[in-house]
């Protein structure tokens, strides 16, 4: 697997790894089937902007390493400018992934979508283009079909 | 930069150093087409005829019986679907098992998708198959069976000799596929009574692009790669003549040393499996204890995927490889590991290990000790981990 320097060292370091005790957020995505599994928590002030952001994920070094860079991406910014984060971007901040990874990325902009709703339910909150996650992003088999 | 303990032996060995110098005068000074008729085409002529009789005598073979191929899957091409072309008036049933190699798998797939009809043997929890449900599968229309002689993932080593008797009382052809098997544990086609062997040269210190195909004599086994009259007939190609003398070489070497490999691999395996098994949380062995090829170790760490657990175990010097999807480049685990019953998430978290006859037991050692460290940081990470801890079902289950 060619991976960029970018993910392998964002593999061995990831950034936010952890949790937050009573997060103001927290989403799961993924299916242990698949192989990957990833979590946000978020903690979030009340003026809305990410003070604090942790993740776990179960899966591969690109599945780790856009768990990390995709945390890095939102962390300090507003609800609606993490929203803006795509898979596109966390991609290109880790310089590429190969084809059969870039459903990581999905993955990872799932998760933050998970999280943020999460938050909104919880504060009884609509975020302006926010929809509700699917909980498992390989119902979605057109995914797996490619490959 | 670690030193490297490379434990990745099932996937391909170091060359022989006595091997190479015995190949290298086969391309610059007998470089002959072995086809020609003046002296220097003739000295490589004679150089595969001295290969191909010490390579017969290591699995008591008739000479005329061995056939030089490209590399093992092409002998399991060949086996499978020439024979089954050859014998398509007497039946077009095969019987095979859930846990062939994706040579056999593939290529009995193709099989299936020309119209030829599959039995898939399954395999216990263990990865042994059971020669009752051979026998059981076997119709008027079978031509013949194909089973793995010992598994690249999990190592076990299946009832040959019983399967082939089963199959030579029923008038079915037998292949195995050799290719972990030889060299070692005892591979004779006579005690095996099978018909087809494949065999590769990489996997036991030859060079990578060759193999052979054991065909007994009297099968109608047709030439699957058409040209020229090279190897009887039946496998046209000018042959690779510093490839076939490096595998003779290589061969001689293994099993002049056969019962010393075997005694050091099984003694450095059974130290790792009863470390990792008495050591590591939530861990597995996949494949039966015996009987098992003596250099592979196959484990499932719950909680853990597999390709993350190998680029760690890189870093600290330790080469291994996995049955996860991300480390095969398809989505999908392993079909051995499916196979023996584990469960997508575990079969995951798998991690091959396969030993040489220079891994010392220090290798092992801190082998052990690398992984001990890498499956704590991976699991300190993973959220299957973290529910496994609180007492929450696991995520899987809900999902299915």
């Amino acid at each position: 697997m060619a991976y960029s320097e970018k993910v392998m060292e964002h593999f061995t370091n990831p950034r936010n790894m952890g949790e937050i005790e009573n997060p103001s957020g927290v989403g799961t995505v993924g299916n242990a089937q698949c192989g990957d599994i990833m979590r946000v928590y978020f903690d979030i002030d009340e003026a809305g902007i990410i003070q604090d952001v942790k993740f776990k994920t179960f899966g591969c070094a690109a599945a780790v390493a856009t768990s990390s860079m995709a945390t890095e991406l939102v962390k300090g910014k507003s609800v609606q400018e993490a929203l803006e984060v795509t898979n596109t971007a966390v991609c290109e901040a880790l310089d590429g992934l190969p084809p059969i990874k870039v459903h990581c990325s999905l993955l990872a902009e799932e998760a933050i979508h998970a999280a943020l709703w999460d938050y909104a339910e919880k504060n009884n909150i609509v975020i302006e283009g926010l929809k509700k996650p699917k909980s498992d992003i390989h119902e979605d088999d057109e995914l797996e079909e490619e490959y | 930069m670690p030193r490297q303990i490379y434990l990745d032996n099932a996937a391909t060995t170091a060359m022989l150093p006595g091997a190479v110098a015995d190949m290298l005068p086969f391309f610059t000074q007998h470089y002959g087409n072995p086809s020609s008729l003046y002296t220097l085409g003739q000295d490589a002529k004679t150089a595969i005829s001295d290969s191909r009789a010490r390579i017969a005598k290591h699995i008591r073979a008739q000479e005329s019986d061995i056939y030089f191929t490209g590399s093992g899957t092409e002998a399991d091409n060949w086996a499978l679907k020439a024979t089954m072309e050859a014998y398509s008036s007497k039946g077009r049933h095969l019987i095979t098992s859930s846990i062939e190699h994706h040579a056999l798998m593939h290529s009995a797939e193709w099989l299936e998708k020309q119209g030829f009809e599959v039995t898939w043997l399954p395999v216990d929890n263990n990865g042994f198959l059971n020669p009752a449900d051979f026998e059981a599968a076997i119709r008027p229309d079978t031509v013949m069976a194909s089973i793995i002689m010992a598994n690249n993932e999990i190592g076990t080593i299946q009832p040959i000799k019983e399967m082939a008797a089963i199959a030579r009382r029923h008038g079915v052809l037998f292949h195995t596929d050799a290719v972990q098997a030889l060299t070692h544990i005892p591979v004779d086609v006579e005690d095996l009574g099978v018909d087809m062997l494949s065999a590769s040269a990489h996997k036991f210190h030859g060079p990578k692009g060759v193999g052979f195909l054991y065909i007994r004599k009297g099968l109608k086994t047709k030439n699957f790669i058409h040209g020229g009259a090279q190897e009887r007939k039946r496998r046209a190609g000018t042959e690779n003549v510093p490839g076939i003398v490096g595998m003779a070489s290589a061969m001689d070497w293994c099993m002049e040393r056969f019962d010393e490999r075997n005694a050091h691999e099984t003694e450095l395996r059974d130290h790792l499996i009863k470390r990792v098994l008495t050591e590591v949380e939530h861990v597995r062995l996949n494949g039966g204890h015996e009987p098992r090829l003596p250099n592979n170790a196959n484990f499932s760490f719950e909680f853990v995927e597999g390709e993350s657990l190998l680029l760690t175990l890189e870093q600290k010097g330790v080469l291994a490889s996995s049955g996860s999807a991300c480390a095969s480049g398809s989505l999908d685990p392993s079909h051995v590991l499916l196979a023996i019953g584990l469960p997508h998430e575990i079969a995951h978290g798998s991690l091959r290990l396969s030993l040489g006859e220079d891994t010392t037991m220090a290798e092992i050692d801190h082998t052990v000790e690398a992984i001990k460290e890498v499956v704590v940081m991976l699991r300190r990470m993973s959220p299957l981990y973290e529910d496994f801890l609180q007492g929450k079902k696991p995520i899987s289950a809900v999902k299915q």
